[in-house]
């Protein structure tokens, strides 16, 4: 499936490796909530980069403990009409702080990519031959926002009173560092 | 009221250009119907039976004399020269081309106005008091705090796609005219003992297919953490709300399934963690807003009014306008007046373009540039100076505007019903129109007293008939219109939902069956006793008795 | 035998219409083609699936109907509204045409 960043269409690093499909011994691989809780020791004994898929109703609180363990979040929307992840997004970078890459996946509309990426979401996947660069315009579409969200934008409550507190985070840690700068965390981390 | 600043006025011209190019890509096809959906759909376009409907925000139902003036142009322009206005406070125009809207929607901006979410699973328009800030028992102007809750929730990129449509009310008042116990979150103002203003907020009430009276799940919110607690039961709903059956996807649906105090304790820990951070509601701005509240420039009236009271005695007709349309009003000399667009035999909550504008003139002449939408559907001038009813009223008679039936059995609420909308299962506005006739006689009117019947067309209840002392819910039996009739519900601080008194009526029975009930209650009534006071005391027992004698 | 036609509302307006001889779409019931059969029914919709994907309605479904010489009247109440306009304001109804036409 194409992927897009804020930044423009990107290649995929990442595999997904389905529950039934056997686990390769190497290369960054995202596996399912219910295959990280059954294969537990062996993923972490991986030397590569580990990715978590959760579905709509499996929330972030099930994986509190072991945020570090992965780079990358991909969250399920079965539907497009079922807005669940927005929430987990947010509760995954502000609630847990989370600072790998945060994947939207499944049911993803144009015009929903500005929302997403307001939840803290950094990457999406598309489906196949559509015009990443309109969807990405998307992105654009209203300036002004009126609450603060995961992002850095600032919500019209701090524009018109300078509240450093009507701000959302109020940083950069609302997404993950683009491809290119490797995370301190994991050297071997795929661009 | 509120005015639009650079940011507010950015926000709704971006958005008209925004839905401008949808619209482009829907017919380019770009978009198929199904994507397309619900991006019309936030921006308050249905496909209804005839036509497109557009559904137009008027928030916390205040509408300036400029902006009446801009629906009653783009009724003419745009549709067929009229427009209903809605249980929700808003306006609907019901023959709309889907390539006029982006037109529709940039004419709106200019005067202050949008579409923006009156559809969708996402927050709706916030409603309110439609007497608030005039009214002699409120405690603070509620439409401070709606406007800020509209703002927080417009676009709100974590709930847009909530498992179904969410509403919010506000009092400021301990007389609740905003039927905030039947919203998916009510707030009432009030004082603590400390003597601070703030919000007893409860949730989970609603009509539709379910109707629950909400729970209060805290009784005293301080005004700044307004923000951050609305954002926790908000989260709370989104993340556990139901996804896989539209019909129990509310969340008065999810209140009652984990039961209240469990529901309490899941947002009172979301909302520790998000408490004093930046959801705190800065003073400075409900100061700001506070300020386009503020009372307009009252004259200084004498509590005696001669040409008032003159009239009074000389004219029994303005006397009997008066004693239902005319409301006290909180400033010496002034009062409230409502404006009945229930004529005999008219179809509730319709206005012409020509009565729009006539009653700008007349809220510029008799007032301060300001009208009201209520959610029974009539409309309202708030501050008339009491030396003034009786122009007004000969006026408002040539409008017929001024059927003195406010609160009476002839005050019928109805929602469009199957002559228009895609989801009713049988017409209401016609029961209401044969019921409006049957009982078009106002001394009788004033002697049955205050009586709410209100009407929906299908179990969805936009025509609020849970809350109505007689309800009427059409149904669809066997491919004909039956109606079920409910009885003792009630909007305001003593909430209630009706009772089914039994078997529906076919469309020719319904009349008979609420003339059944009304005269049954006459028959029982204690002295001054109203309607619903009545039924509470006796019970459905007389009144199904008698409906049902001859089967 | 179930006789049917297909309704939709237009794209651009919204208004109902009716799927009538040479894939035209008119507001008026009495010009609809009549599916006599249930194979010539779902051709009909086929057509206007089509349409729909072309632009041109939205939302197409067959609806029963009955036939008294010219006049084409729908079984369901909802779709008499439908083609006629609403009760409650006769001045924006469309009466019912007189030209009917059925095909197998």
């Amino acid at each position: 499936m194409p992927l897009i960043r804020a930044t423009g269409a990107v290649d995929d690093p990442w595999r997904f490796v389905q529950d039934e499909e056997p686990l390769p011994e190497a290369g960054a691989v995202i596996v399912t909530l219910a295959r990280w809780q059954a294969n537990r020791d062996q993923l972490t004994a991986r030397p590569t980069p580990l990715g978590l898929r959760l579905k709509s109703d499996q929330p972030p609180s099930l994986i509190a403990g072991d945020i570090e363990r992965f780079d990358i979040i991909a969250l399920e929307f079965p539907k497009f009409t079922n807005g669940r992840a927005y929430s987990s997004a947010r509760l995954l970078r502000e609630r847990y702080g989370f600072r790998g890459e945060l994947r939207a996946v499944g049911n993803v509309l144009r015009d929903q990519l500005a929302f997403m990426r307001r939840c803290g979401f950094d990457s999406f996947e598309i489906p196949p031959q559509v015009d990443a660069a309109a969807w990405l315009s998307s992105l654009g579409g209203i300036s002004v926002v009126y609450q603060p969200a995961t992002d850095e934008r600032a919500s019209v409550l701090t524009l018109r009173h300078g509240t450093p507190k009507g701000q959302g985070r109020g940083d950069a840690r609302a997404h993950s560092r683009d491809p290119v700068a490797p995370t301190p965390s994991s050297p071997t981390r795929v661009g | 009221m509120y005015r639009y600043d650079d940011y507010d006025q950015t926000l709704v011209n971006e958005r008209v250009e925004q839905f401008r190019d949808q619209v482009n890509r829907r017919v380019a096809g770009e978009l198929s119907d199904d994507e397309f959906k619900p991006l019309r759909l936030t921006n308050g376009l249905y496909l209804q039976l005839h036509a497109y409907m557009l559904r137009i925000a008027v928030p916390y139902g205040t509408l300036s004399t400029l902006q009446l003036r801009k629906l009653a142009e783009i009724a003419r322009r745009y549709d067929k020269g009229y427009g209903h206005f809605t249980t929700r406070q808003n306006l609907q125009f019901n023959w709309i081309r889907l390539e006029d809207t982006p037109d529709i929607l940039a004419e709106l901006a200019t005067v202050e106005m949008h579409a923006i979410q009156t559809s969708g699973n996402c927050i709706r328009n916030v409603t309110a008091d439609h007497f608030a800030g005039v009214a002699g028992d409120e405690i603070e102007d509620p439409r401070i705090y709606c406007e800020i809750i509209r703002q927080w929730s417009t676009f709100h990129p974590e709930f847009s796609f909530l498992p179904r449509k969410f509403k919010i009310a506000v009092t400021g008042s301990p007389h609740d005219r905003a039927a905030v116990k039947v919203h998916d979150i009510g707030l009432r103002m009030h004082r603590n003992e400390a003597g601070e203003i703030g919000f007893e907020v409860l949730v989970g009430g609603g009509q539709g297919r379910t109707p629950v009276i909400a729970k209060t799940i805290r009784p005293f919110l301080p005004k700044r953490h307004l923000l951050s607690y609305l954002e926790a039961i908000l989260r709370i709903y989104n993340q556990l709300g139901r996804r896989d059956n539209l019909y129990k996807a509310r969340i008065k649906i999810l209140v009652d399934s984990v039961g209240a105090d469990r529901f309490t304790q899941l947002v009172e820990e979301e909302w520790q963690q998000i408490r004093d951070g930046y959801l705190d509601l800065p003073a400075a701005e409900i100061e700001r807003i506070r300020g386009f509240f503020a009372p307009p420039p009252y004259r200084t009236l004498d509590a005696h009014v001669p040409e008032y009271e003159g009239a009074l005695r000389r004219d029994l007709r303005f006397a009997r306008w008066v004693r239902t349309n005319v409301t006290p009003h909180k400033r010496r000399g002034y009062a409230i007046v409502t404006l009945s667009l229930k004529p005999t035999g008219g179809i509730p909550g319709d206005a012409t373009d020509a009565q729009m504008d006539a009653i700008a003139d007349l809220a510029d002449r008799y007032g301060f540039g300001e009208v009201r939408v209520s959610h029974e559907q009539n409309l309202v001038l708030p501050d008339v100076a009491q030396a003034d009813l009786y122009e007004l009223w000969k006026q408002l008679e040539t409008l017929e505007l001024a059927t003195p039936n406010i609160g009476l059995a002839g005050d019928i609420i109805a929602c469009p019903g199957l002559d228009y909308c895609a989801l009713a299962n049988a017409r209401s506005i016609p029961v209401a129109q044969q019921i409006s006739r049957h009982f078009s006689d106002l001394t009788k009117l004033l002697d049955i007293g205050e009586l709410k019947i209100k009407i929906s067309g299908c179990i969805n209840a936009c025509g609020h008939h849970h809350v109505g002392h007689i309800g009427i819910l059409g149904v669809d039996k066997h491919g004909s219109e039956f109606y079920q009739i409910t009885l003792g519900g009630s909007a305001d601080e003593n909430a209630s939902i009706g009772d089914i008194v039994g078997p529906s009526f076919g469309a020719a029975e319904v009349v008979d069956a609420v003339e059944t009930i009304i005269d049954t209650y006459l028959h029982v009534r204690a002295d001054g006793e109203r309607f619903l006071d009545t039924y509470r005391r006796v019970g459905l027992k007389p009144f199904k008795e008698k409906l049902y004698a001859a089967h | 035998m179930a006789l049917q036609v297909v309704t939709a509302n237009r794209l651009g307006d919204g208004r109902v219409v009716f799927l009538a001889d040479g894939y035209r779409w008119v507001e008026e019931i009495g010009l609809a083609r009549v599916g006599e059969t249930e194979e010539a029914a779902t051709a009909l919709l086929a057509i206007a699936e089509k349409a729909a994907a072309d632009r041109i309605i939205v939302a197409p479904y067959l609806i029963g109907v009955s036939t008294d010489g010219d006049r084409i009247t729908p079984t369901r109440y909802r779709e008499v509204l439908r083609a006629r306009g609403p009760s409650s304001h006769p001045e924006f109804g469309r009466p019912p045409s007189a030209t009917a036409a059925a095909h197998r």
